[in-house]
């Protein structure tokens, strides 16, 4: 009997569980020397904004034991050129497209919603509302119930309901958990759970913070376990969450625990920095220990730590 | 070639220490890396994974390749320069021969090389020397007259092996306290040079500081002037978006570009120097 590895976010089926995090994979032209995309369950794209955006200034990195701060502020070409160019090369390639979207007002997630209606490729939208790169941190939509629900309602309202919204949260919350319920009461089909954690690191040199934005993502193996509390503790309040889990993942075991923890599908970003191929090794780990332990399929194995739940 | 199928001959490999010697204050490591040192041009460089297996340091390290060296069927080899001034190169510097290292590779922007015979001034800083040597090879294979100036801080950091000495025509050290050659900063000598040797085309490597430096100078001579430049990188594979510095492009816009796959070897003509901490005006999305 074959494993079936393919899974589901919401209403959009993929061949196999294992996408890239938004914003680690470039336009996928650069990845895709590496590997073919189309073995991916999805590309997910950068957040994608309105207009053209140049980001913030450099240094925009600093290594942290294992990981990284990094402060880009969503450098992107803008909608019209990632629609004109970006997406028609990843279908193209056979890729199976999730558009990561990103905006500065409420008023931008509805435009942006819009402009992906009738674009032919795409099967999902993720809904970045937790960036923390952005220049007042108090605009964080998925802070603040409100402003996530203003969000993702606008969403709602203007995209095509074929396309499941993935609502992508931040962990810099007091309870996550109560933030997925006013998405899923605002519409949500998923989540993306977890975008970076907001840091800093100080030169010793200068006695300044190293990064020109002073504030930065925090990503890698550092943050795994936070990504694998967030996902169980969503899970556990939204029995039925589909959850697209990222955070740390470096190698199969990694990935196995939040898949465990409800993950449906796994992000990798900050481990392709590391390692070209990540995502290729990611996937072929994974189904080799689902496989030792004796799944059939990778629906299975989903949120299977919460089996003695009622 | 495509646009944006730079790295197309890029691949990871377990690369074998040949040999580690210290040169100065620094280490010259030869490694095997297969095809890679085929594909390998002067101005490329390599990434590799540091720390071994349970590392806390979870990114590459970035190295301009110094030379390279296809051997057909038994493979080929690659030479860096390493400092050993972080955690990860101390621990590559540190590593003993037959180590292997996981190596990512060849990557990035080459030095272009004129169709021409021309008259080249090659200008290193520091370790920044490293992938000029092999350059100086390429272009005097080519019929150019090469010429060489390396500065550093003190003569320790001076990176000019003798066999490096062969492949250039002349050869002008400078330190910044006197320690070797001419006291003083490199810039301090170019014009003369230019003007003495008659120089078409300034190929760089070093500090931004330097490069900026050589930059202007190079524009009031009026010469084509290719840099490799230096960012902090995280992927090293046009990814991560870390490594960005604004370059001008043909229609004289400035964008943050990646240093990483637009570069390293970059128009030093069309670069916005001293732009650390900032976006200047006018580039585009800001």
């Amino acid at each position: 009997m074959s494993f079936d590895y393919s899974t589901s976010l919401a209403h959009a089926s993929f061949k196999n569980p294992i996408f890239t995090a938004s914003g680690c994979a470039g336009s996928g032209k650069e990845l895709s020397q590496f590997f073919p995309l189309s073995d991916l369950g999805a590309v997910v794209t950068k957040s994608i904004m309105l207009k053209p955006r140049s980001g913030r200034a450099t240094p925009r990195m600093a290594e942290t034991p294992s990981g990284m701060l990094n402060s880009i502020g969503l450098q992107g070409p803008g909608i019209d050129l990632f629609l004109e160019k970006d997406i028609p090369w990843l279908v193209d390639q056979g890729a199976d497209i999730v558009v990561s979207i990103a905006g500065e007002t409420v008023e931008d997630y509805a435009i942006l919603s819009q402009r992906l209606n009738g674009v032919a490729g795409i099967s999902a939208v993720e809904v970045n509302i937790s960036c923390p790169n952005v220049e007042n941190r108090g605009q964080v939509f998925s802070c603040d119930p409100v402003t996530a629900h203003a969000a993702i309602s606008a969403v709602k309202r203007n995209l095509n309901p074929a396309l499941p919204i993935i609502a992508k949260l931040s962990p810099d919350v007091t309870d996550i958990a109560a933030i997925a319920e006013v998405c899923v009461s605002a519409g949500a089909d998923a989540f993306a759970l977890i975008n970076t954690l907001l840091g800093m690191v100080i030169d010793l040199n200068t006695m300044r913070p190293k990064l020109a934005g002073k504030t930065g993502g925090l990503s890698g193996p550092a943050i795994r376990p936070v990504a694998v509390r967030a996902i169980y503790q969503v899970r556990s309040r939204i029995p039925d969450a589909v959850i697209l889990g990222m955070g740390g993942v470096s190698n199969g075991r990694d990935a196995l625990e939040l898949v465990l923890a409800g993950a449906s599908g796994i992000s990798v970003g900050t481990a392709t920095f590391g390692n070209p191929r990540a995502a290729m090794d990611i996937k072929n780990e994974l189904e080799s220990l689902l496989v030792e332990r004796g799944f059939a399929s990778f629906s299975e194995a989903v949120g299977y730590v919460h089996r003695d739940e009622i | 070639m495509v646009a944006g199928m730079i790295n197309r001959f890029a691949t990871t490999v377990a690369a074998e220490i040949i040999s580690n010697k210290k040169v100065g204050a620094y280490h010259h490591i030869v490694f095997e890396v297969g095809a890679i040192a085929a594909h390998a041009r002067p101005g490329n460089f390599v990434a590799i994974s540091v720390g071994g297996e349970n590392s806390s340091m979870v990114l590459r390290r970035a190295f301009a390749i110094h030379r390279s060296m296809d051997r057909g069927a038994s493979g080929g080899v690659i030479e860096l320069v390493v400092a050993p001034h972080g955690g990860g190169s101390r621990w590559l510097t540190g590593l003993p021969v037959h180590s292997k290292v996981s190596l990512t590779g060849p990557l990035g922007t080459a030095f272009g090389i004129p169709t021409e015979p021309v008259r080249a001034l090659l200008v290193g800083g520091g370790y920044g020397s490293a992938p000029l040597f092999g350059l100086a090879e390429v272009l005097k294979s080519r019929g150019c007259r090469v010429d060489m100036v390396l500065g550093a801080s003190s003569a320790g950091k001076i990176y000019a092996p003798i066999e490096g000495k062969r492949s250039v025509n002349s050869l002008t050290i400078t330190t910044d306290d006197g320690s070797a050659g001419f006291h003083g900063k490199v810039s301090d000598f170019l014009p003369k040079l230019i003007e003495e040797n008659q120089i078409e085309i300034i190929y760089s490597c070093g500090p931004m500081g330097m490069l900026e430096a050589i930059s202007e100078i190079a524009q009031q001579h009026d010469l084509l002037h290719q840099c490799a430049v230096e960012e902090s990188m995280a992927c090293g594979i046009g990814v991560c978006m870390t490594c960005v510095l604004p370059i001008k492009g043909d229609d004289g816009v400035a964008r943050m570009e990646r240093s990483c796959i637009k570069g390293p070897v970059v128009d030093g003509e069309k670069v916005i120097w001293n732009s650390k901490g900032l976006i200047p005006e006018g580039t585009w999305g800001k």
